[in-house]
């Protein structure tokens, strides 16, 4: 991979357990699907870090063909794409979010 | 023809939906980043189609998101997304 982004992604997700792209930090989500995701993960003790695209345009774009997914939030667990707010909205309800984590050894509260 | 219309258009033709609805939800967000000042901007989609059985939620998505490609570009700034099978819906 010669694409500078995509090693700093490559680099993110396999550095950091739980990682979400999103719109603003997770003090102040900038954006209501956003915080949607910093919500959910907050309620399953989960530490993710969360990088804030909208302070690189190229990231912002970068992350789009990164995992070919046209929006944003996108959240990565141990280096796997898991999905978007409406995923992981999904997946917190139906339990499965938790199954999940206990799987890939990511400690939850 | 209105953006909405165009979304049904090609979700019917590509997925044979058994039910489809298509919610938009610009007047929520008027005036707020990425909105369009003539709305049609911010939509939920519900997707009831036999084309999901055996994907997983992000390839359905996938798929979604494939179809309606040119409208995310160009205009559709949110979309929310349901895709279940008929017998997931049951």
């Amino acid at each position: 991979m010669s694409n500078p982004v995509f090693e700093r992604i490559q680099q993110d997700i396999s550095e950091n357990d739980v990682v979400l792209y999103m719109k603003g930090s997770p003090m102040f989500p900038q954006c209501g699907f956003s915080a949607a995701v910093v919500q959910v993960l907050t309620d399953a003790g989960v530490k993710f870090k969360g990088i804030d695209v909208l302070m690189d345009p190229s990231l912002r774009d970068g992350i789009k063909q990164f995992t070919n997914w046209p929006t944003i939030p996108q959240l990565y667990v141990k280096g796997e794409f898991i999905g978007g707010c409406d995923i992981v909205r999904e997946m917190a309800a139906s339990g499965e979010l938790k199954s999940l984590l206990a799987e890939k050894g990511v400690q939850a509260a | 023809m209105r953006v909405a219309d165009t979304m049904k258009k090609k979700l019917t033709e590509a997925l044979a939906p058994v039910r489809l609805d298509i919610i938009d939800e610009s007047h929520h967000h008027a005036g707020h980043g990425g909105a369009h000042p003539d709305g049609e901007s911010h939509f939920r989609i519900e997707i009831v189609s036999n084309a999901f059985a055996g994907k997983n939620r992000v390839a359905r998505q996938r798929l979604v998101y494939d179809i309606l490609a040119e409208e995310l570009r160009a205009r559709v700034h949110a979309l929310s997304l349901a895709t279940l099978t008929p017998e997931e819906e049951q």
